[in-house]
């Protein structure tokens, strides 16, 4: 007599086949691409080093530094919008140096500047990388006894590290000023006020606190862009420049996704 | 016995549930040129990437000079590698570089040399690859022949002991073809490397190679000298050489050596060796030519040398080879020695006045090439008679051969 599968067993196996291979292949990405970043920061320190760090800098910061402060500056002209009718209710306008610096320096300056750095440079990193993985480059450093994570990707992850706390530095103090031109500027609240605020209200512990975030998306920013690009041609769902599309891709949302849950877990640390 | 300077035993290479080495066993032999052949799929470049460490295999060993290198240490390692270069099928060069950067690389990352040093070696790569004046350009903005010169230079310019090649005259014209791999040929002595090609290139291949290694599904047909390689009695042989090889030699028009060899075979066993046939033996010293004039110029003067040949011999009734990368052997079906001897002078005068007077003019205008040099065409003659290998009159017409025509410049390029 045939043995017949409840329908209700079926979906359950299913449903741990798929999400099982999900947790494995997530375990596995974590682990290699822990393992990637370990490698590549020690060679950081390598010979050798200072010019391809140099020139990184300039590429993810130098270059990077107009469209962060553009940002900044309108994030921080929209908060004072914002922010000045809302304590305007409470009649609190002169707590929006307060506000805005704090929200800038705490979270959004680390935050935004992240995800704009991934969109800008992250994304070049994995297509850059992604591109050289596929035409042999990479290869073709080997066989030169060039060690490509050295070459390649340890500058970015110290261009990244020296970069993005001082980007985001860019961005609090442009978005400080962009409030003061909405809030003072065009909505008349007290310009001295405004500053006595923003300095006796933000601490040390806000500046190391954004700072920290800063180089924690570093680290993770050019990890994940790095690691796309430099393991394209092991994509199983596509080849050639369609992995390096996919590729790019990825390392743009796992990055702007990894710096939200990563904004919360260090954020709830500081806390 | 020699020991090999590469040896694989029993190497196994699977990708998935495909295996595409099975238990290869081969000899690759210091200072000589290795030639790997086979279809597509074959594993050839597979090979090539298992020599520097790319891949390693899944079952066997390769050693170097006798020893496993996957039992060398770390520092043993790196003292290996350091021995090879590789030239890769799509050169791999790095687009963001310039030339000159991208010759210099690998001495600026694994060496301590001064930039001074850099500069002077890199230089010197760059003259010998006649790339003088594209030192400061992209690789995007050369030709595909001056793109493989680049990758050449860059690896040379470690002084490997072993040079990879992987394909190099891929998308080439016959006589870029020709030019590569008589550069390969013509390097190897002056560097004094060994090199392992991956090539297609039937007969070009043939005429620089010291050994033929053909793969056939996973395993290795055959390894040896070339002319042993035509005795060959495997499927390969007739699937895949004989197909590759064709009727005509690309550069020069004459006929290929399976032709010539069918033809000479003929022609001695239908009756004609009780007439007279007489064998031609052409040469110029190419190599000379080489180091001259570079190898573009050299492989045009040959090919105008082969199309010469190719048109006044045929007219007679004759037939013709080439033998090797400088020599041209040819057949008069119906003529004997005295009337032979009578062709030659004719034809030394015919090539003197049409070909080589022309010569400088026509480096120029099609390679741009204007240095001022000297050939020497040489031809010796004998009579074949039925029981003669193709071996036995190349020697004894080679012991006969003499000047037939000239061509020498002054300085400022007129003929003298």
């Amino acid at each position: 007599m045939e043995k017949r599968v409840q329908p209700s067993g079926i979906s359950f196996i299913v449903f741990f086949n798929v999400f099982g291979k999900l947790a494995i292949d997530l375990v596995n990405d974590l682990g290699a691409a822990a393992i990637f970043f370990s490698k590549a920061f020690r060679m950081i320190f390598r010979s050798k080093q200072l010019p391809e760090i140099v020139q990184q800098v300039y590429h993810i910061g130098a270059r990077s530094s107009s469209i962060v402060m553009l940002v900044g500056l309108f994030t921080g002209m929209v908060l004072g919008l914002q922010l000045y009718y809302t304590l305007a209710k409470f009649g609190s306008e002169g707590m929006l140096g307060s506000v805005i610096s704090l929200s800038l320096i705490r979270e959004l300056g680390p935050v935004l500047t992240a995800i704009m750095i991934t969109a800008r440079a992250g994304s070049s990193m994995a297509a850059e990388i992604g591109i050289l993985r596929i035409s042999e480059q990479i290869d073709a450093l080997y066989t030169m006894r060039i060690d490509p994570v050295r070459y390649l990707v340890s500058p970015r992850i110290a261009a990244s590290i020296i970069s993005f706390p001082l980007l985001t530095a860019f961005f609090d103090l442009i978005g400080i000023l962009g409030g003061y031109l909405t809030g003072v500027v065009l909505l008349s609240a007290s310009g001295g006020v405004y500053f006595a605020r923003v300095l006796s209200s933000v601490d040390i512990v806000d500046i190391r606190g954004g700072f920290i975030k800063s180089l924690v998306f570093a680290v993770i920013v050019s990890t994940i862009c790095c690691f796309q690009g430099y393991f394209t041609h092991m994509r199983s769902d596509s080849s050639g420049a369609k992995s390096v599309s996919l590729s790019t891709t990825s390392a743009v949302v796992v990055s702007c996704v990894m710096i939200l849950i990563a904004d919360y877990v260090v954020t709830s640390f500081l806390m | 016995m020699e020991t090999p300077l590469i040896e694989f035993r029993d190497v196994t290479k699977r990708f998935g549930g495909l295996t595409v080495l099975d238990r290869v066993n081969l000899k690759i032999y210091e200072n000589q040129i290795t030639t790997i052949m086979g279809k597509s799929g074959a594993g050839k470049s597979v090979m090539l990437k298992h020599i520097i460490g790319l891949l390693s295999p899944d079952a066997g060993t390769i050693l170097f000079s006798g020893r496993p290198i996957n039992k060398m240490k770390m520092g043993e390692w790196d003292q290996y590698r350091s021995q090879i270069s590789y030239l890769f099928q799509h050169n791999a060069l790095f687009d963001s570089l310039t030339v000159f950067d991208n010759i210099a690389l690998p001495l600026r990352q694994t060496t301590v040399m001064s930039p001074k040093e850099i500069e002077k070696k890199v230089m010197a790569r760059i003259e010998q690859t006649e790339l003088t004046e594209a030192a400061g350009k992209y690789p995007t903005e050369l030709s595909g022949g001056m793109q493989k010169r680049v990758a050449l230079a860059r690896a040379l310019v470690t002084d490997p002991k072993i040079v990879l090649f992987d394909e190099p005259t891929t998308g080439q014209d016959p006589i870029r073809k020709n030019a590569i791999l008589s550069t390969t040929a013509h390097y190897r002595k002056k560097f004094g490397f060994t090199a392992v090609l991956v090539s297609h290139d039937i007969p070009d291949v043939f005429f620089i190679s010291d050994r033929i290694i053909l793969l056939w599904e996973g395993g290795v047909a055959f390894q040896g000298p070339y002319e042993e390689s035509t005795r060959l009695d495997h499927p390969m042989a007739e699937e895949f050489l004989r197909s590759l090889e064709g009727f005509q030699d690309e550069l020069t028009g004459l006929l290929s050596k399976q032709m010539f060899r069918a033809r000479y075979a003929s022609t001695l066993n239908q009756g004609q060796a009780e007439k007279a046939v007489t064998a031609l033996l052409f040469s110029v010293e190419f190599d000379l030519l080489t180091e001259a004039l570079g190898p573009l110029a050299a492989t045009e003067v040959l090919k105008a040398l082969g199309e010469y040949i190719h048109t006044n011999l045929g007219s007679v009734g004759g037939f013709s080879a080439r033998h090797s990368i400088g020599q041209i052997l040819a057949i008069l079906p119906y003529t004997d020695i005295h009337e032979a001897k009578q062709l030659v002078e004719n034809f030394g005068k015919g090539l003197q006045k049409e070909v080589l007077s022309n010569i400088q003019a026509l480096t120029k205008a099609n390679i741009g090439a204007t240095a001022c040099f000297e050939i020497y065409v040489y031809a010796g003659m004998t009579e074949a008679h039925s029981n003669d290998d193709i071996d036995r009159i190349i020697e004894k017409a080679r012991a006969n051969q003499e000047i037939i025509a000239t061509h020498r410049c002054d300085s400022k390029g007129g003929e003298i």
